[in-house]
Formats: structure tokens, sequence, C-alpha cells
């Protein structure tokens, strides 16, 4: 791949990447979050056609219009979210969209295949098993097998350890080596530093939509990847705070909290964790390594299976967002548009969000509009947002709009505790600069903050400390000043300071 | 692949969509229904003509119309207090039967009672009745998360046949044991009827004021209150409903109660206003709840919209029954009303989306 260049509105996702990937190897794909990784892989299977650069096989330039053309051309992809028809069995799975001259399927020659491919590579799956009955490392075994029936040459896997276990992972390293033995190629994605050590010939680091650089695993180590990866020669300059951190006067803590995700996994593992007044404490790590259960337990979105927080010493009810409101916390979320607003509605309506239950909102249960008006034309104008009035709804804000309004409502809620989630993610440098300097102010002011945030850069600008969050776990603890960026790289991939010399 | 026009998401929605796309809804039905006219050999504007003759034209046509406009406007407004929050409640036609019974059991029961206290009587049983038979979906659809759409519609059947056992096979306190051959309810007595009130020569229900009444609070509920702020946070957006400490699965039954009752009370006013005895077959057989479900969706789930357009669809049915015969076959009026609801639920896509040409730039966000 030559040259690739995909622009969405807004933002250029790859910029002039380069990429090649040999037979007979496993090559990694890494990068951070909006790095470039899945774009990428999208051109390459045809999903996306790119604004420039070109696409070699062979040393022949293709153009695939879709990811069917992709695949009969020898390119196939296991997406992080499997595309398996839950009622059918492994073997109708696999030959699903096959072009077929006789009306009937036929199953028992597929089958017959299937084994001798899964025998070949040493993947155990029963062909006449359905897929409900199939753990999830057994249905990306399926995926593997249906991609190689297709005669797959290439095989792309996006971030395929995030759903399996350590031991799942072990024997899928072990099926990859046994396809580039025969001579396939698979092209690995991952932001997981160890894995593309133990598993990948060669690796290239994508960072912000470019090609930083492709190595061979043999001669490098995970620090210099984490290095590439998350670039230390960008420039970082710390915010002057006005008021020093107090950490000994504690305004939030949090004791050895236990939760689970959505789908009943344990998401975090016994979390400890203060912050002190005027303390900004940031939480580095890569999306889904728990950070955001920990926010919505925290502000009371989801219940703690173990453990207790505490706001100004007094302990938090679990699982309750009103009374973790009234103890002092407040919680900007990720998700601005659909989770801290509603975007339907107008700014008005969403600055009363947490403050509609009781005066000067409202009176005998009934909203008082005159008066939730002339608030909000104050919090326009007093966090310069630009909008013509305050009923237009939050969907036609810019970005930067969007979360002014957010903070505001939160800022002006005068919180002991503020959860703050990707604060500046998709905002504008302007926009940027605005929305941290409100976080310092609110810190100065005493808040204790909780960053939470996949940027380095705005981590190491903003924090007086640093909490590396893996897996469910907090494996660092480090004073903003003696931290650097390979340390951290290095354990948000989940390497451990002690061993970085080998 | 590639067809000249697309549909593009609106970003605004100018106001004359809220009256201009139900209006060019209900000519795009009235056209179809022209063609359908047409085609079984009738001249549609003549038979245009004498609907709005019979439905609209003379004070006595629309004193008519306006008893055809009560249960709809009920059941209307029922619809809409369930479809606001996302929450579509099928089973107004089972809730209004619920309703005729409760009223039915006020109504026999404190028959010695002053005509004031018959009547809030009978509107308090009719809507605790309704109410609470909707609710049955709620706490259904709270706690199970079972489908409101299929426990509504299914509730409607098992009323049915409990309505007719009520009647026909049982001696319940509803039936009245003198009724040889031919069962039927036991009569109200004249001091429980509900009397019309009459502005000039026009008469109307007291149930219509009652629905008048009743469409104005719902509107301050909603437009209003905290409780009208919560459900639309709800079904706007359920994660920033949860990120604010709402409680959804609460508000799913008590706003399913409340549909439930307002069809309930539509279900009272039918007792009191017009059959004053518990009817089972006849109530049955109007499908009020169904035709409430054309009203919501034609009024744009907009409570004081509700009764314009109950009035309108009655005096389409008032016209009908007014004008049955050879050439005016009774399957119009129906046919036309499915017509309305099928041209308003596709009018409201332009709501959201306008028709434009391809390669057109989107309309910039505000900055």
């Amino acid at each position: 791949m030559n040259g690739i260049v995909k622009r969405f509105p807004g933002v250029v996702a790859n910029d002039g990447v380069n990429f090649e990937a040999r037979a007979g190897e496993v090559h990694a794909l890494l990068g951070e979050n909006g790095a470039g990784k899945s774009t990428l892989s999208n051109v390459l299977t045809g999903l996306y056609r790119p604004d420039e650069g070109t696409v070699s096989l062979n040393d022949e330039v293709v153009h695939f219009d879709s990811p069917r053309i992709a695949l009969e051309r020898g390119i196939g992809m296991v997406h992080q979210h499997f595309r398996l028809v839950n009622s059918f069995t492994v073997a109708e799975n696999i030959i699903l969209g096959e072009q077929s001259s006789s009306l009937f399927m036929d199953t028992a020659s597929a089958v017959e295949r299937i084994s001798a491919l899964a025998t070949q590579y040493g993947i155990a799956v029963d062909p006449s098993a359905r897929i409900w009955q199939l753990s999830v490392g057994e249905q990306q075994r399926v995926e593997i097998l249906k991609a190689l029936y297709h005669g797959a040459k290439v095989l792309i896997l996006d971030e395929p350890t995030a759903v399996l276990t350590p031991q799942e992972a072990d024997a899928l390293f072990t099926v990859l080596r046994s396809m580039v033995a025969e001579g396939r190629t698979v092209i690995f994605i991952s932001h997981k530093l160890d894995e593309v050590m133990a598993v990948a010939d060669r690796v290239t680091v994508l960072r912000a939509g470019k090609t930083v650089s492709t190595i061979e695993c043999a001669t490098t180590s995970t620090r210099e990847l984490a290095r590439l990866m998350v670039g230390r020669d960008v420039v970082f300059d710390r915010v002057i705070r006005a008021n020093h951190a107090k950490p000994d006067n504690i305004v939030l803590q949090v004791s050895n909290i236990d939760a689970t995700d959505d789908r009943g996994r344990q998401a975090l593992k016994s979390i400890s964790l203060t912050i002190g007044e005027s303390e900004i404490v940031a939480i580095a790590g890569v999306a889904g390594n728990g950070q955001r259960e920990l926010a919505e337990v925290i502000s009371g979105m989801r219940p703690a299976t173990r453990g207790t927080i505490a706001v100004n010493n007094e302990v938090v009810p679990n699982s309750r967002v009103r009374k973790a409101m009234t103890a002092g916390i407040s919680h900007v979320p990720e998700d601005r548009l659909h989770t801290g607003l509603v975007a339907d509605h107008s700014i008005e309506d969403n600055l009363i969000l947490k403050s509609y239950r009781g005066a000067p909102i409202s009176k005998m249960s009934v909203l008082r509009r005159r008066i939730i008006r002339a608030q909000a034309k104050e919090t326009i104008e007093k966090y310069d947002v630009k909008t013509p009035d305050t009923i237009t709804p939050i969907r036609l804000l810019s970005g930067g709009n969007v979360q002014k309004v957010l903070l505001a409502r939160e800022f002006d809620s005068l919180p002991s505790v503020m959860v703050v989630s990707s604060p500046t993610r998709g905002l504008d440098v302007g926009a940027i600069e605005n929305v941290r300097k409100r976080l310092v102010d609110a810190a100065d002011s005493g808040v204790g903050v909780l960053l939470i945030s996949e940027d380095l850069e705005e981590i190491f600008a903003l924090a007086d400390r640093i909490l590396v969050m893996y897996e469910g776990s907090i494996v660092g603890n480090i004073p903003a000043a003696e931290a650097n960026r390979e340390s951290i790289g290095l354990l948000m991939g989940g390497g451990s300071l002690s061993a970085e010399n080998n | 692949m590639q067809s000249p026009l697309r549909l593009e998401r609106r970003l605004t929605q100018p106001k004359w969509l809220n009256w201009g796309v139900p209006l060019l809804s209900l000519l795009g039905a009235l056209i179809l229904g022209g063609i359908v006219l047409f085609a079984t050999g009738k001249n549609p504007i003549s038979v245009y003509a004498r609907i709005v003759e019979r439905g609209f034209a003379s004070t006595d046509a629309f004193s008519r119309t306006l008893i055809s406009a009560t249960p709809f406007a009920f059941t209307g407004l029922a619809a809409s207090v369930a479809f606001r929050m996302g929450l579509i409640n099928i089973g107004g036609e089972g809730q209004l039967y619920l309703g005729t019974i409760g009223a039915a059991f006020a109504g026999i029961a404190f028959q010695d009672q002053p005509t004031a206290v018959i009547i809030a009587t009978m509107i308090i049983f009719g809507m605790l009745f309704g109410g609470a038979w909707a609710a049955i979906v709620g706490i259904l659809k709270a706690k199970f998360s079972t489908n409101e759409i299929i426990t509504s519609l299914m509730l409607n059947y098992v009323a049915a046949i409990f309505l007719d056992y009520l009647i026909f096979n049982s001696s319940s306190y509803w039936r009245d044991p003198k009724s040889y051959g031919f069962p039927t309810g036991k009569r109200l007595t004249k001091n429980a009827y509900w009397n019309d009130i009459s502005i000039g020569s026009i008469e109307i229900p007291f149930g219509f004021v009652v629905a008048v009444v009743a469409a104005v609070i719902v509107w301050f509920l909603y437009n209003r209150t905290r409780f009208g702020y919560e459900v639309g946070v709800i079904a706007s957006s359920p994660n920033a409903a949860r990120y604010a400490g709402i409680r959804a699965r609460w508000k799913i039954i008590t706003v399913m109660a409340l549909s439930g009752a307002l069809a309930g009370l539509g279900g009272a006013s039918d007792v009191g206003d017009f059959r004053h005895v518990l009817d089972a077959k006849g109530v049955q057989i109007s499908g009020y709840g169904y035709t409430g479900i054309v009203v919501a969706a034609l009024a744009r789930l907009n409570p004081l919209s509700a009764i314009f357009v109950a009035v309108f669809l009655g005096g389409l049915s008032n016209a009908g029954y007014a004008l049955q015969g050879p050439d005016f076959p009774s399957g119009l009026v129906g046919t036309l009303q499915g017509l309305i609801l099928f041209t308003a639920v596709a009018g409201e896509i332009l709501t959201r989306y306008r028709i434009k040409r391809q390669n057109t730039i989107a309309d910039g966000v505000i900055v």
C-alpha cells in the first residue's frame, strides 16, 4: 500500500500511509486509538476507497470495490465484532454467501473441507455446532476458518485478542504461526505491545494517520515500540496552576472497587485511588481497559460489586446517581451527545438536566420556564457558547460549543469531584485550549479532578499525578513530575517497569 | 445504483412542517381515496362533497360529528401519551373496554347518589380500570423487557373475552337478570346520564368537554412539568436519562397507566354519554382504540391537535353512517382512515428528512 490518504469530514484518518507485508510473515499494525489502523485495513479490504494512493497485490495495482471482491482476490478480514448468524451451524456460516449453481447447499462436502482445513491448521471447531453454543474464542476461530475456506492468502485480524482470555490468545498465536508457515500473510492489528512482540515478525507503527516506521521485531523492544507509538517528539507544555494540589485533603476516596462490564465480565479489579483538593489525577490507558466502567461506578451509573466510594469522607450509596450528584460528584462522560446531553433537546433543557428537580428551576413539580431561560442566557454568556438562542438543539452546535454547554452545567453544579472522560476528543485546537483552561480553573478553585484520557499529551499537560489502567487494574501511580512517556506507554501496553531493560 | 434523488436528514424542523405535513398527508390520502372511488365507478368529487355536507356543514351534522369524535379524542390522547415516550401502546381498545366496565359498575352501584357524584365516580372507575389494565403491560415491560406492542395487543383480545363473559356467559353484577333471550347489561338510571351542553344549536357531549380538559392537562403535564421533562429525556436518550438518574422503569409503568386511564376515560364517556349500559357487542364493533392510533399519528402526538384530528375523523365516520347505502359502500370510511394513516406515517419521514438531488451540499452547522 503506497501513499494511502483517506479523509473524512474534518479529519484525515490516513495521511500518506505506506505499508507492505510479505508472504509468510505476521505483520503487526501498531498504534493508539485513532491512529488510523482500522481505516487502513478498511481501505485494504475494499470497504473504503482511498482518496489518494494505491494498493498493490503481487506487484499489480488493484482496486477493490467491496470486501467481497477483496476476498475473491485472497484478502480476508476478521473483524472485532463477528459477522456470524447465531442460529446457523459453523458449516452453514462458513459457506454463507457462496455462489452456488444448485438450489440446495452441499453441506456435506463443505463439512469435509472445513474439517480438513481445521486439522491442517490445528483449529479445534465442530462444524455442526451452532454459533450460539460457542465461546467467543471459538467464534473467532470460525471467522478465521471462514476466511481460509474462501481462499484468503492475506488475513487481517482487527484487535483479535481484545475478546480473548490469555490462554485463548496463546492458542490463536499458534494458529497464526501455522498459517504463515504455509506461506500465507497475517496482518495483526493491535495496540498491545507484548502481544505484538510475541507474535509478529515485523511491525509497522502508525501515529496520527502517518507511518512512523516499519521494523523487525527481533531488533526492537517493547520500550522502543511504546516510544514510537505515543511519539515523544511532541512538545508538551504544562499548564501553569495557581493553586497547588493538596493531595492530603482527600475529596474522593475509591476503595477496592470491583465491577462488571455490560456483558457481565469483570471490568474493574480491586481499584483503589484517592484524589485531593485541587488535585488533577489522570488515568492513562488504552480504551477498553475499564476506564468507562470506573467513571460510571464513581458517578453511580454502574453498580460496584465490591468496595466503597467516599466523597469528603462520607460514603456514597452504591449505584445511586442522584445520591452521587448531591454528594458532589460531577461527571463529564465521553459520549457527550447521547449521555452527557440530550442531542435533540434545546440548550436550556440540557442545562437543567441535573437541577430540574428542585428550586429555583422547578416549583411544585412545575418547571419555571422564565427562570430557566434567564439562567441559560447567563450561562451562555459566561461560558461564551456560540449560539443564536437558548432554544437551539444541542446537535446543531459545533463540538467545542457542545462541550462548553456540558462543562458549564457540570461546573455550575459546584462539585467537589469531577470525573472527566476524554474531554477534548474530537475538538479543534482553540476549543481544546478552552476546555483545558476550564478544568484547571476548576482545580484551582478546589475541585478534585479525575481526568480519564487516552491522550498522553493532555495528561502530561494537566495532571499532578498519573495512574495507568490495564485490564481493569491500576498498574502504575506516578507523580507527573517523575513520569515520562516511555514508562507510561509501556505500562499502558501491559509491560512492567522492572522488565524494561530486556 | 445511483438514484438522482436521495433523502437527507434535516438539521432543523421548520415550524410549517407541523401543519404542512399533516395537510399534505391528508391531501395525498384524498387523492388515493379518489382513485379507489373512481375505480369502483363513483365520482370522487361528489362523494367528498357529500361527506363534507353530512359531516360538518350543518349544526345538526356537527353535533352528531362531536358524538363520533368524543371516543376518538380519548383514544387519540391515550396513544399520544404513550407514543411520546416511545411506548407503542396498541392496547387502547382493551383499555377502553375496561373503562366501560369500571364506569358501568360505578353507574349501577352509585345510582342513588346525586348526578355529580355518579359522574365523578364513573370517571374515576373508568380511569382506574383502564389504567390498571395498561399498567400490566407497563410492569411486564419494566420488569421483564417484554415487547409492549405484543402484550398490549394481546390484552385487547383478553379484554374482549372478559367483556363478553360479563354479559353473555355469567350472571355478573353488570348483566341485567331480567333480560331474556338476548342478554344485555343493566341499564343506568336517568340520573347517571351525562347530559349534553348546548351552545346555540350545537349539542356538545359532556364527554367531549372532558376530553378537551384532559388534552389541556396532558399538554401542560408534558410541556411544563418535571414529569414531562423526564419523559422527554427518556424518549430522546435513554443513556442521558441513566446519566441524570432518571428511573426509566417507573416512568414506563406510570406512562402506560396514564395512557390506559385516558382510554378508560373514553370508555366511561361511552357509557355515560351514549350507551348508558355495558354494551359488550356495541363497543367492540366500533374499534375506537385502533382509530386512536390514527388520531395520534396525524396529530403528531400533540394532545391539543389530537382534539381537532378527532373531530375531523369523527365527521368522516359520522358522514359514513349517514350516507351508507348502495352508492356509498360502508367500507369507504375505513378505507379512507387507513389511507390517512398510511400517508401520515409516510409524511412523518418528510419532517425528518428532505428530498434532495444528488451532489448538493448539506447545510452547515452553526459555529
